[in-house]
């Protein structure tokens, strides 16, 4: 790696499939031993940079240089120093967990001995299964073996995509837990998740949607970008909540968050507590009588859902 | 209120390996039920015992007033079904998925042109009826399968992660859909791995190794675990199957 420069570094990149513009003038860098995120649902164009900065896929426009190599020009030199995980499942299913191992190290001129070292936190959770068929193991165990292949030949940047999608949430901590000794290793990490809740985990993410990045920031920063004063409605009928929010005509967002949910109001200069005390009294004579109106504190999905403006599947 | 879901010592196995162990638990009419789990807890493998795919080891379970092993026939045409990734023809339109699937479950030609326009028009979809599913996107393409599940007014919808990957507001949108087919009384029997998404259901279940290691609604169990969040209580209970 050079010494001065970032791990990565992204400038004005763009990608389009046909009528589909999959990467809309995408810029970011990485800072030297960074967990960074990107977060977004499907279609937001991660897998698409993913490609491009793995080398896989050429850019339409603007440039990325992985370990100051050029995507494009450097890919050979690129390809031997990544660990990429690519969103499917990408190991041999009728290989052993063992056998896939070797597979991978022998592919970059190594062995999974001289790797261990690095992979031995991870695969020593799985080793147990080192006979077993990959294509027979669990949803965290395949993706805790796809990263030590991703691993072995002991790269000098990771690139994940959405390792943790479709995953149960104890093996997704687990997964998180992972990666937070591998950062504090040193070694700087690209992931993408769908799970909002999983970029807290991040030093910095970047929200993208349909190409486009919306926001780059810390997890707590961006939070603080939700543009209204936020309030928590616990309701014991939530079905009728949602139903009377959206009639009520100062809404601007009624969104549900587990077992409360999330409203913002549309007048700019009323104050917090006229805003709670007037929406109280609506929802009462709505029939609401035991709603609780609390001031709530906005996260990342609350301000990734400010910043969409309008929803995915706004087509047409 | 009568069980559209009623489940008994439900059980099956897979030569030595026990995937579902003597399960007992029922759903009610319009009830939100999440069925809950870790992967390889044996979710997938109840369900398809439910839908009438996959034949039980031992036990026995109803749905919709059917038996599972001796009227699968009739389960199935009158349950709807929409799983994480496939339910919906890429390469037909959204008309033509509607016309197919209307066909499958046996509505005559005007119930197929009157509630497809119906559901075409409750979506919004006017402008992309003509449009391959294909190029619809995530969001929409899960909404109407959801729709398209409930065309023949089933009594109960059966949801294998209906919302992996798509955005947080097309979730929620997702959800109030959920709310009010629910409403209308077709009964709501959902997967997802999304825990937040769990407090939306009336009662939720959490299987464990086979099991069901905790059942009730989602205030019933943070009380009893003294947790602050499902999630906190699925991730106590649920170990990730070997």
């Amino acid at each position: 790696m050079t010494a001065a420069g970032p791990p990565l570094r992204v400038e004005g990149l763009g990608k389009r499939f046909e009528a589909t513009v999959a990467l809309d003038e995408v810029t970011f860098d990485l800072r030297p031993a960074e967990l960074f995120g990107l977060v977004g649902p499907d279609g937001a164009g991660k897998t698409t940079l993913f490609r491009i900065l793995a080398t896989l896929l050429l850019p339409d426009r603007g440039s990325a240089t992985v370990l100051g190599l050029d995507v494009v020009r450097d890919l050979w030199a690129i390809r031997a120093r990544i660990g990429y995980m690519p969103g499917r499942f990408s190991l041999y299913p009728d290989l052993s967990v063992e056998e896939n191992l070797r597979f991978f190290a022998s592919v970059f001129g190594t062995t999974l001995e001289a790797g261990y070292g690095i992979i031995a936190p991870i695969y020593r959770q799985i080793e147990r299964f080192s006979d077993r068929r990959a294509g027979a193991l669990s949803g965290g165990m395949k993706q805790k073996l796809a990263l030590s292949c991703a691993l072995v030949h002991r790269p000098d940047i990771l690139f994940l995509d959405e390792p943790t999608t479709g995953v149960d949430a104890v093996s997704r901590r687990e997964f998180w837990d992972l990666l937070g000794e591998l950062k504090s290793s040193g070694l700087p990490i690209l992931v993408a998740t769908p799970y909002m809740d999983e970029a807290a985990r991040c030093d910095r993410v970047a929200l993208m949607q349909r190409g486009r990045v919306l926001a780059i920031d810390a997890p707590a920063a961006i939070g603080a970008r939700f543009p209204r004063p936020l309030f928590a409605v616990r309701v014991h009928d939530r079905y009728a909540l949602i139903q009377a929010l959206h009639a009520y005509p100062h809404t601007a967002s009624a969104l549900p968050f587990g077992n409360e949910l999330h409203f913002s109001d549309a007048r700019p200069d009323l104050a917090p507590a006229a805003i709670a005390g007037e929406l109280r009294t609506y929802l009462q004579s709505n029939g609401l009588a035991d709603a609780e109106v609390t001031p709530a504190r906005p996260g990342i999905e609350d301000a990734f859902m400010a910043l969409m403006g309008t929803p995915q599947e706004a087509v047409g | 209120m009568t069980a559209v879901i009623d489940v008994h010592e439900l059980t099956r196995r897979f030569g030595r390996f026990t995937a579902v162990d003597a399960i007992s638990f029922d759903v009610k009419a319009g009830e939100v039920f999440g069925f809950l789990g870790a992967n390889g807890a044996g979710k997938t493998t109840a369900i398809k015992m439910l839908i009438g795919l996959l034949v039980p080891t031992s036990g026995r379970a109803s749905v919709a007033g059917f038996d599972v092993l001796t009227r699968a026939e009739d389960v199935r045409r009158h349950i709807g079904y929409m799983s994480q990734r496939f339910s919906l023809y890429e390469d037909l339109t959204v008309r033509e998925n509607i016309t197919l699937y209307g066909g499958i479950y046996g509505l005559s030609d005007a119930e197929i042109r009157g509630r497809g326009d119906a559901l075409i028009e409750g979506l919004g979809l006017g402008h992309a009826s003509l449009e391959r599913v294909a190029a619809l996107p995530l969001g929409w393409k899960q909404k109407l399968a959801f729709s398209v599940a409930l065309l023949h007014r089933p009594a109960v919808v059966f949801l294998d992660e209906p919302t992996s990957g798509v955005d947080p507001i097309t979730r929620r949108q997702f959800w109030e859909m959920i709310y009010a087919a629910a409403a209308r009384g077709t009964t709501v029997f959902v997967t997802t791995h999304y825990l937040d998404e769990a407090e939306y259901c009336d009662r939720v279940s959490i299987m464990v190794d086979g099991r069901i290691g905790a059942l009730g609604t989602p205030d019933e169990l943070k009380r009893e675990y003294s947790d602050a969040t499902l999630e906190e209580v699925f991730v106590r209970l649920a170990r990730p199957a070997a």
